[in-house]
């Protein structure tokens, strides 16, 4: 999809006057946060598990070239193909590719955020083939030719009553059929349409949430099944994954696997925790003829080393778009591409440029919620503002705000002269507040005093006051 | 797509600073052998947890003394639920024993779009989640766990162990490698995507009854 992360501002401005989208956020918001909260609180160990996950992937992405190698050597002896692919485009080609040779028509596909990032259905569309997003909420976004909103819950911006009319104008027959109310009903109506998709698709795309170098397995984690179908009934199974997603045992797995589904959902594991190796064997009565790894690198590998590295641990839990306030307040589409949240202002500019994606990393304050609640406990907080830092020095914010950072840092470079730059301001502004201790309005502060008082200072400056009291004792 | 290859692993190589290997030492020692994480500890027996966890997730359960009470157990199902007696049951050595009732339709084979009622076998069962695991072969087709409405699930109390690292362990004595498809299944198919709502019975079975017999 075409980013639109320069448009954040505006974005977020129009998602923040969208009634229905503001309903579906705070309808979805403390769900997630008290699941998470209170499964956590239910596993002594999850600290240490945390921990133990943390060096787990530390250690693979150390030995990464090793892993991919060995997880490579393992698909192939299990009967299966890695294809590996630097950009979307070979990505793409490379599914394409392996659609057309088993003269491929209909592809059911399970859910997959490297898929979003490579733009897999426009291509595989452009190319004649008709594509089905066969888990409930991609599905529903699929129909209303829109990009997921969230990476583990794809259409939380959408209400029951929009997805009850999506599907109405969709599948039904004006006057036949009677109109979509309850959850279990909608439910069902998706269930009955896509069956008869995964009965007669002959690809299967799924996404993998771990990659395991001593089986060559790849791993999906679900819910509803959707995957597990798609991957079972067509005649070819096809797995998009990104490169950082091996790791190297099953005992491995099992660590990462008690954190992702308690940090995702607040479940202590999916209904399906499902590990794929290699095609059908001879002897069984089900399964594809033929199993393909499609691992995908898209700038990950430039991120090793760099000061970007640790983000490379990341596990796609979505625990920091959910505990977000900013994300929380403009839902995911404002970040105009594939990721949102904090995880996603720290990817986006790396996948699609600093330029485009330029304001996802000063639309944060910081809070470090994210980091405290991150599983791989990535330091997201410190990461955006390495963003801020390019930022600056590639010049590529408004000259004003550069400006003010300039002459803020000059000024914070001096602390004598700072002192006394503070001390001025807070008598100025006190006596421009003419005694009543806040502003209506101020100069360069609109931002702040268009929607509340602005206080103004009371007194002297910080340092004063300490001076004071240390004088006092 | 050979290119990509050696473009891809010639940045990680020289990022990390060596040459790529698949039998590389620090490799081999940690795929040879395997070391646990943290376990989560616990008070209850691995039945008594199991059992516990199945039922949070709506999963159902009964006991079977024996092969000889695995007819009742189902007839018990199909009575509460309503359902014919129409099943599929996996090729499974622990069924063939097992004589269904002669008005029953009963077919031994992969399940298809339209069959009701499956009855496959579990490998193992894992307590600390409550979780069967299945793996796909001739005697357990991977299509029975996921296409019938109602999944009956056949596990021998002996084979429920602690966590999935004793499955792993079980399966690396047992088997030696990994099947097609290795499904742990924990409760039935759910979906949360309409407004947060978990609703049961997305794609895959709407539910899962354990026959958990014993010995």
């Amino acid at each position: 999809m075409k980013p639109t992360s320069h448009a954040f501002t505006d974005n977020a401005r129009r998602a923040l006057h969208d009634v229905t989208l503001q309903q579906a956020l705070a309808k979805a918001g403390v769900g997630f946060v008290d699941k998470r909260r209170a499964v956590v609180s239910d596993l002594p160990e999850f600290d240490a598990l945390r921990a133990a996950g943390r060096a787990i992937k530390d250690h693979t992405l150390a030995n990464l070239d090793h892993y991919l190698l060995r997880f490579e050597q393992q698909v192939a002896a299990n009967g299966g193909q890695v294809h590996w692919a630097d950009t979307p485009e070979e990505a793409c080609a490379a599914v394409l590719d392996i659609c057309n040779r088993a003269g491929a028509k209909l592809i059911a596909k399970g859910k997959s955020m490297v898929g979003e990032e490579i733009a897999i259905n426009d291509a595989l569309e452009a190319a004649g083939l008709e594509v089905v997003e066969t888990d409930l909420g991609e599905y529903i976004i699929q129909i209303a030719h829109e990009p997921p909103s969230h990476i583990i819950a794809p259409a939380v911006h959408k209400t029951r009553a929009q997805i009850a009319r999506l599907f109405e104008d969709l599948h039904h027959q004006p006057g036949l059929t009677r109109p979509l109310e309850t959850v279990p009903q909608i439910v069902d109506e998706a269930r009955q349409i896509l069956r008869d998709k995964f009965l007669s698709a002959d690809v299967g795309i799924t996404g993998a949430n771990f990659l395991i170098a001593e089986t060559g397995s790849t791993v999906i984690v679900t819910n509803e099944g959707n995957g597990d179908l798609s991957a079972t009934l067509p005649r070819v199974h096809i797995v998009l994954a990104s490169i950082e997603k091996v790791v190297p045992t099953l005992e491995d797995t099992s660590v990462l696997l008690r954190l992702l589904a308690r940090s995702a959902t607040g479940q202590e594991i999916t209904s399906y925790t499902t590990f794929f190796t290699g095609p059908r064997r001879s002897e069984d009565a089900d399964g594809p003829e033929q199993f393909h790894v499609v691992l995908v690198d898209n700038g990950r590998s430039r991120m090793l080393g760099g000061a970007y590295h640790e983000m490379l641990r990341c596990i796609r839990c979505g625990a920091c778009l959910n505990h977000c306030p900013v994300y929380s307040a403009v839902g995911g589409h404002a970040y105009g591409w594939v990721y949102p949240g904090p995880m996603g202002a720290v990817l986006t500019p790396l996948m699609v440029g600093l330029d485009e994606g330029r304001p996802l990393p000063n639309a944060s304050t910081l809070c470090g919620r994210c980091e405290e609640v991150c599983p791989m406990s990535i330091p997201l907080p410190k990461l955006l503002r390495e963003h801020r830092r390019q930022e600056f020095e590639r010049k590529l914010a408004a000259p004003r705000s550069r400006w003010a950072l300039a002459a803020w840092a000059f000024c914070a470079q001096r602390p004598q002269f700072y002192r006394w730059v503070m001390r001025f301001g807070v008598v100025l502004l006190n006596k421009m507040s003419s005694g009543r201790g806040r502003f209506r309005s101020l100069p360069f502060a609109q931002g702040w005093t268009a929607a509340r008082d602005l206080p103004a200072p009371q007194g002297d400056t910080f340092m004063a006051q300490w001076q004071r009291r240390k004088h006092h004792e | 797509m050979n290119n990509s290859r050696a473009a891809i692993l010639g940045r990680i190589s020289q990022a990390l600073g060596h040459e790529a290997a698949a039998d590389a030492p620090a490799v081999m020692q940690r795929v040879n052998d395997p070391a646990r994480g943290p376990q989560p500890q616990w008070s209850e027996t691995p039945r008594e947890r199991f059992l516990a966890k199945l039922t949070k997730v709506a999963g159902t359960y009964a006991e079977v003394a024996s092969d000889a009470e695995i007819v009742s157990a189902v007839t018990d199902y199909l009575a509460a639920q309503t359902l014919p007696p129409r099943l599929v049951v996996a090729p499974h050595p622990l069924l063939a024993g097992v004589v269904w009732p002669e008005d029953w339709q009963v077919e031994r084979r992969r399940a298809q779009g339209d069959d009701r009622i499956s009855l496959a076998v579990a490998f193992c069962g894992i307590a600390e989640t409550g979780s069967l695991v299945l793996l796909s072969g001739p005697d357990s087709p991977t299509t029975l766990n996921f296409l019938p409405d109602d999944f009956l699930c056949l596990l021998p109390e002996s084979r429920i162990v602690p966590r999935m690292e004793d499955a792993w362990a079980l399966l690396r004595t047992e088997r030696g490698s990994l099947p097609r498809a290795t499904n742990l299944i924990t409760g039935p198919s759910r979906t949360a995507d309409v407004e947060q709502t978990i609703q049961l019975g997305a794609h895959g079975p709407r539910r899962l009854h354990v026959l958990l017999r014993a010995g």
